[in-house]
């Protein structure tokens, strides 16, 4: 499975990087956030669980807004990202 | 009302999955229970090996928990400057360090200071490369195998193989040694049967290594008082020192910045804000701070049990262990086998992949590492490799009862990642003599200065390892984003 980025409408984008470990899904994430425009929001899918505390502490570090996560028991986790 | 009954139904399949995973965590747990009373039933001296495999156990569910990986540590501070491992870890560090130091000063430490040299650093730095590339640290990958990565796994695979392969390498590998190692080597007069001049690194162990000195801070400061050397030499002045020195870098240099624009700037006030600030670096990840603490006092302990068992045996080596319980095969010339009595990752690992390929007929018994020091015992009874199965097992059970076990197969790029680093980081721990725990953690909480040369090497690798896969990923990202109006 390969990294897909796209726009799911204006505004709005979505990252999946399942099926990659650490380091791809934070630095993916963080190459994406910065491609973003303010008040953006990225739904990032991933299923490493430890990319998870990073990219949680990444956004703390960057001051962006988690609005959302979503980890459901036995899927992928979610995380909606909005740039600040 | 439909929507209502999805969610019964998803809470439903929810609770189910959770209750399997605890049936899986409690079948794990159990099997290593069947393991440890079938094997003190047969005979008590297993309670050696069950003692490193035990601890292992800890290790491993405690790693799971905190998600501690130096890896991590090094990679996420330079790549996504997040510093929430690297404190975990000079959390762990201090810690271990004082428990270390009253083992010491008791006389129930089991551990023995490297040689200082520069090979400390060019190992650290091939095996810090290594590390970024799989993306995870020795440790950490044994405890994402755990988690169901099999790529963790094919790290674990690829760097026992190349330890197994670079340790009797010959032919052209011989022509990397200077003379002077051969002359050196020659010197030593060792048994003719590990033809120490026949492979680049008996040549590197025998001519270059055992030349060099290793000492602890506690004998260079050569304070007689055994409490008072093993505390301010070993534990203050190599281990809690140089860890609230580097936490200050980092807080200076990747934390204060984003502290202060949370706090906002009318509330700065002054030294209070800063000593504020520090503290709630350290404890931003409480996780990553609790798996430190305990890592650090149970690393401590293992090495106090681990030296009284041999006391009560009268044993300084498991291979005399071994040799009394009939298993004599795979024994070394010297009649040991690998036995640091603590925590270690990668000799065990090399040793199983040197077992795997000596039953496919590799001659390789005739050289230093594993002839003459290590053995190449059958994995079944290798006391340190009961140690890293169970720091898997330890993982899983941590990991199902979180719900957080899954089968993760790897991508193509990421499997050849994996193989590739895992080369790389068995090549550096072999130049290093160990890996993030053996060259590093374990040293470092010991008084043992060379931990620190490794460290350097691991983060200037791990800093380049960043640096290639920022220009990788920025790459790939390039062709994702065509199309995008971004």
């Amino acid at each position: 499975m390969a990294v897909k980025f796209e726009k799911m409408s204006d505004g709005n984008y979505m990252l999946d990087v399942q099926g990659y470990v650490c380091p791809h899904p934070q630095l993916y994430t963080k190459k994406a956030m910065e491609k973003l425009k303010q008040g953006e929001i990225l739904e990032l899918v991933f299923d490493n669980p430890s990319s998870g505390e990073s990219v949680i502490a990444m956004c703390q570090t960057d001051g962006n807004e988690i609005v959302e996560q979503i980890h459901q028991v036995g899927t992928a986790m979610h995380m909606r990202i909005r740039k600040t | 009302m439909q929507n209502a009954e999805v969610k019964v139904a998803e809470t439903f399949q929810t609770k189910t999955f959770e209750y399997r995973n605890q049936l899986r965590a409690f079948t794990v747990l159990g099997f290593f229970a069947a393991v440890s009373l079938w094997t003190l039933t047969t005979d008590i001296r297993y309670v050696y090996l069950n003692a490193y495999l035990w601890f292992g156990f800890i290790y491993g569910m405690t790693l799971q928990y905190g998600r501690f990986c130096m890896a991590s540590a090094i990679r996420d501070l330079f790549a996504v400057r997040v510093p929430r491992m690297s404190v975990g870890i000079m959390i762990g560090v201090v810690l271990f360090s004082l428990v270390s130091a009253y083992a010491t000063a008791v006389g129930k430490s089991t551990f023995h200071a490297s040689p200082l040299g520069i090979h400390s650093v060019i190992g650290g730095l091939i095996f810090g490369i290594g590390m970024v590339f799989t993306g995870g640290c020795a440790s950490g990958s044994l405890y994402k195998s755990g988690e169901g990565s099999v790529s963790a796994m094919l790290v674990v695979l690829s760097l026992s193989f190349a330890q197994a392969f670079f340790v009797d390498a010959g032919g052209w590998f011989d022509s990397l040694a200077p003379s002077a190692w051969i002359a050196s080597a020659l010197a030593k007069n060792l048994p003719a049967s590990l033809t120490p001049t026949d492979g680049w690194f008996d040549l590197f162990i025998a001519g270059h290594i055992w030349n060099l000195s290793s000492t602890t801070l506690a004998t260079l400061t050569r304070i007689s008082d055994p409490f008072v050397a093993a505390f301010a030499g070993n534990s203050l002045l190599n281990a809690i020192l140089p860890a609230m020195l580097l936490l200050v870098i980092i807080y200076i240099g990747w934390y204060r910045k984003g502290y202060l624009r949370t706090t906002g700037a009318g509330k700065y006030n002054g030294w209070r804000t800063e000593v504020a600030g520090y503290w709630s670096m350290i404890t931003a990840s409480k996780k990553t701070a609790i798996a430190g603490l305990i890592l650090g006092i149970a690393a401590g302990l293992h090495m106090w049990v681990m030296q009284g068992l041999q006391n009560r045996f009268g044993i300084f080596n498991a291979g005399e262990l071994l040799g009394a319980m009939g298993h004599t095969s795979g024994l070394s010339i010297q009649d040991t086998v690998f036995d640091p009595g603590y925590f270690y990752i990668t000799t065990q690992e090399a040793q199983a992949a040197g077992w795997v390929l000596h039953k496919f007929g590799a001659d390789n018994m005739h050289n230093i590492f594993f002839g003459l020091e290590n053995g190449l015992p059958n994995p079944i009874l290798n006391p340190v490799l009961w140690m890293s199965i169970a720091i898997v097992g330890g993982s899983a059970v941590m990991a199902l009862l979180h719900n957080e076990f899954k089968w993760k197969w790897p991508t193509l790029e990421i499997a050849v990642w994996a193989i590739f680093g895992g080369i790389l980081m068995g090549i550096g721990a072999r130049i290093a003599l160990g890996c993030n725990i053996g060259a590093f953690f374990v040293p470092v909480a010991n008084g043992d200065p060379s931990g620190w040369l490794f460290f350097l090497g691991m983060a200037a690798g791990g800093y380049l390892g960043v640096k290639f896969f920022n220009w990788w990923i920025e790459r790939k990202m390039a062709k994702e984003v065509t199309g995008l109006k971004l």
